[in-house]
């Protein structure tokens, strides 16, 4: 980083706590909620990538929309989804944010402009074009940021996508979360080209690569790339490089990478170093954590209340919702 | 005959792969995680191990392209098998397997042939939502040019593999996603065909038609009909192209009553076809117009109430057979 810490100024920073720690504590809950049987179906948890949505997310505007993965708890949580929203669409509640009918995958909200939760790996990626295409046409900026995994990077709509993203001129922020890992495969095992950046230019796409474990440096690297879409209504591709410290999903036995290589990744823990670097300046004291922390738990707890006290949709309305009209 | 052994559905189908490989050099397994990861089902666990990378290829994220090589490596001579996380996600493979393996054969004048196998999940019952839980095997079922197999029972998922990769053109294989944990006895050898449908169960007063994943469901409903003095004959179609009208017609013939069964939505369905040859062909055996359960005409939904009510469920199955037999019987 080559600006100070506390040239951010310690309010900033302590949201950034506070939004990386809500991700985690609302999923961490969320695990547990699985174990319970409230929540069903796939999860896949976001633990260990939290500095990656908290500085992305901090450089979106109102008028911005975005497109994302299964993934997507934080980033739907951060984008301004309320938890209590997100929790009661994990629990399958018609007070959820996609009334149930989506669950953890499929989280929606036309109010923040959050266009889903796409459960096809790759499948959220013509979206975003279409969705940049239409702000073109109508002569509005809005930046569209497009989230998936690196394993959506071997589908050949990627590449369809990049293509036309860059013959276009449309104004998409390509968020590139690169985990090393799709599933069990390794990235090197799946891409003949690991440098992800390249693969931007050769489609003429400017692009960055970024520690995503540093929340600070998502935070400026976001901030240029974002401000680039912006003001060129140019796409852009940001590789963010982090690492999950969760199994795929809940299914998965974690065959394929070495318990070793997960430890050495935690001591990065994005949540951990950046208290650490904010307590060594001065900036934050244990007790500030402790408080910050308090008040999330609380907030996750008043969730899962939510989520409780939610109500089933009535079985009558089984096929509402699949036309506009009902037929 | 040979000894009988407990298996699973999923066991059978890991066993079928392996017999294969040691069988035909040709053959090798290809597709996502089927390797490292173990298989996203645990289907291909371990086959790793025993054949080694060459055999068993780990493939990017990229069903179209995987798809493609599967005929093109059945083209140039092998024998592969190649599985598909699920039938949703077939669809990003849809051209190749449309637009390639179903017509090149034909457009060749019968010059090449594709052996290829595509193995996929199918069906709801996980809550997995309305990316990962539709039952698509009946659009397959549409296209001429290909094979399309729905193992419903132990014996199938074991035995059905070799045959299917014996079989010069493209076969499609349908498991469903609700099966891979039962458990029954196969016997040692047993050889199966992908021809014939088969008689599930036996019974005099009505024909419950299904396939796949609604076969323990309808073979339930059959056991509660006794209650109502009906004997249901169940029918597991198996093999979902080319259909075996003649099992499913025999029977309606002599049970003068058809339920059809099927995990699909009802518009434009397998379930329509099936009910469309028995009107055309059976039509003056009937004592009452064919009825269907399928899915209701929803994507999904994810709350475990709603998708149980977005499924054909027992007790639908039960009401739909009763209500053939009028006021009387109900
Ligand atoms: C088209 C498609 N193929 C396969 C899958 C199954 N699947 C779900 S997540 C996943 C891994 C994707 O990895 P990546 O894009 O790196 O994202 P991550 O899960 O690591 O966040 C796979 C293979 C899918 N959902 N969609």
């Amino acid at each position: 980083m080559s600006r100070g810490i506390a040239s951010y100024g310690r309010e900033f920073c302590l949201r950034l706590v506070r939004n990386m720690l809500r991700i985690r504590r609302m999923e961490e809950r969320c695990a547990q909620l699985y174990g319970e049987g409230k929540i069903r179906g796939f999860l896949h948890l976001y633990i260990g990538e939290e500095a990656v949505a908290t500085g992305v997310m901090a450089n979106l505007r109102a008028e911005d929309a975005v497109v994302a993965t299964y993934r997507e708890h934080g980033h739907a949580l951060l984008r301004g989804i309320s938890m209590n929203a997100i929790m009661a669409e994990m629990f399958g509640k018609r007070e959820g944010c996609s009334r149930g009918r989506g669950g953890s995958m499929h989280l929606f909200d036309a109010a923040t402009r959050f266009y889903g939760g796409n459960a096809i790996v790759g499948g959220g990626l013509p979206i975003a074009l279409g969705l940049a295409l239409a702000h073109r046409l109508q002569s509005i900026r809005p930046v569209t940021a497009c989230v998936f995994g690196e394993g959506a990077i071997a589908e050949g709509v990627f590449h369809e996508s990049m293509n036309l993203a860059a013959l276009w001129q449309l104004p998409v922020l390509f968020c590139c979360e690169n985990n090393l890992y799709a599933m069990g495969t390794a990235l090197a095992r799946s891409e003949s080209q690991t440098d992800l950046a390249k693969k931007a230019s050769s489609y003429n796409m400017t692009s960055a690569s970024v520690d995503g474990m540093d929340v600070l440096a998502v935070y400026e690297t976001a901030k240029s790339a974002s401000a680039y879409v912006r003001e060129t209504g140019k796409p852009y591709f940001l590789e963010l490089q982090t690492y999950r410290f969760r199994a795929h999903s809940m299914f998965d036995p974690e065959l394929y990478r070495d318990k070793a290589e997960v430890e050495e990744w935690k001591k990065r823990g994005p949540i951990h170093n950046f208290t650490q670097q904010l307590k060594r300046a001065g900036l934050m004291s244990e007790e500030d954590f402790l408080a910050i922390d308090h008040e999330v738990l609380a907030e996750v707890e008043a969730s899962v209340a939510f989520a409780e006290a939610g109500q089933w949709e009535p079985v009558e309305d089984l096929t509402r919702d699949v036309y506009t009209e009902a037929t | 005959m040979n000894a009988a052994r407990k298996l699973t559905y999923r066991d059978a189908l890991r066993e079928a792969m392996r017999e294969a490989m040691q069988r035909d050099g040709r053959v090798f397994v290809m597709g996502e995680d089927v390797g490292r990861y173990g298989g996203t089902y645990a289907v291909t666990k371990g086959l790793l191990e025993e054949f080694g990378a060459e055999r068993v290829r780990d493939t990017p994220l990229s069903e179209l392209a995987f798809v493609g090589t599967g005929i093109g490596a059945a083209l140039g001579g092998m024998r592969p098998i190649v599985e598909v996380m699920t039938v949703n996600f077939s669809l990003l493979a849809l051209d190749q397997i449309v637009n390639n393996a179903a017509t090149i054969r034909h457009m060749s004048g019968g010059q090449f042939s594709i052996p290829l196998v595509i193995r996929m999940t199918t069906g709801a019952g996980r809550q997995l939502a309305a990316q990962h839980s539709h039952s698509l095997e009946g659009w397959y079922a549409h296209v001429p040019g290909i094979k399309v197999l729905a193992p419903a029972t132990v014996e199938d998922a074991r035995g059905m593999l070799w045959p299917a990769l014996e079989d010069p053109d493209p076969v499609l294989i349908f498991e469903h996603a609700q099966l891979f944990g039962v458990t029954a006895e196969v016997s040692e050898g047993a050889v199966v065909d992908i021809r014939h449908a088969k008689v599930a169960r036996e019974g005099a007063n009505v024909t419950l038609i299904t396939y796949g994943g609604m076969l323990p469901k309808a073979l339930q409903a059959a056991q509660e009909l006794v209650a109502d003095g009906i004997e249901a004959e169940v029918i597991d179609l198996r093999v979902l192209r080319p259909l075996d009208s003649e099992s499913f017609l025999a029977s309606v013939r002599k049970t003068r009553r058809a339920v059809v069964i099927d995990e699909g939505w009802r518009s434009g369905s397998l379930s329509a076809e099936i009910s469309a040859r028995i009107m055309e062909q059976a039509f003056f055996d009937l004592d009452a117009p064919v009825a269907r359960v399928c899915s209701e005409e929803v994507p999904i939904p994810y709350p475990k109430h709603l998708e149980d009510a977005a499924l054909p469920q027992v007790d639908k199955i039960v009401a739909a057979a009763r209500a053939l037999f009028g006021a009387a019987a109900q």
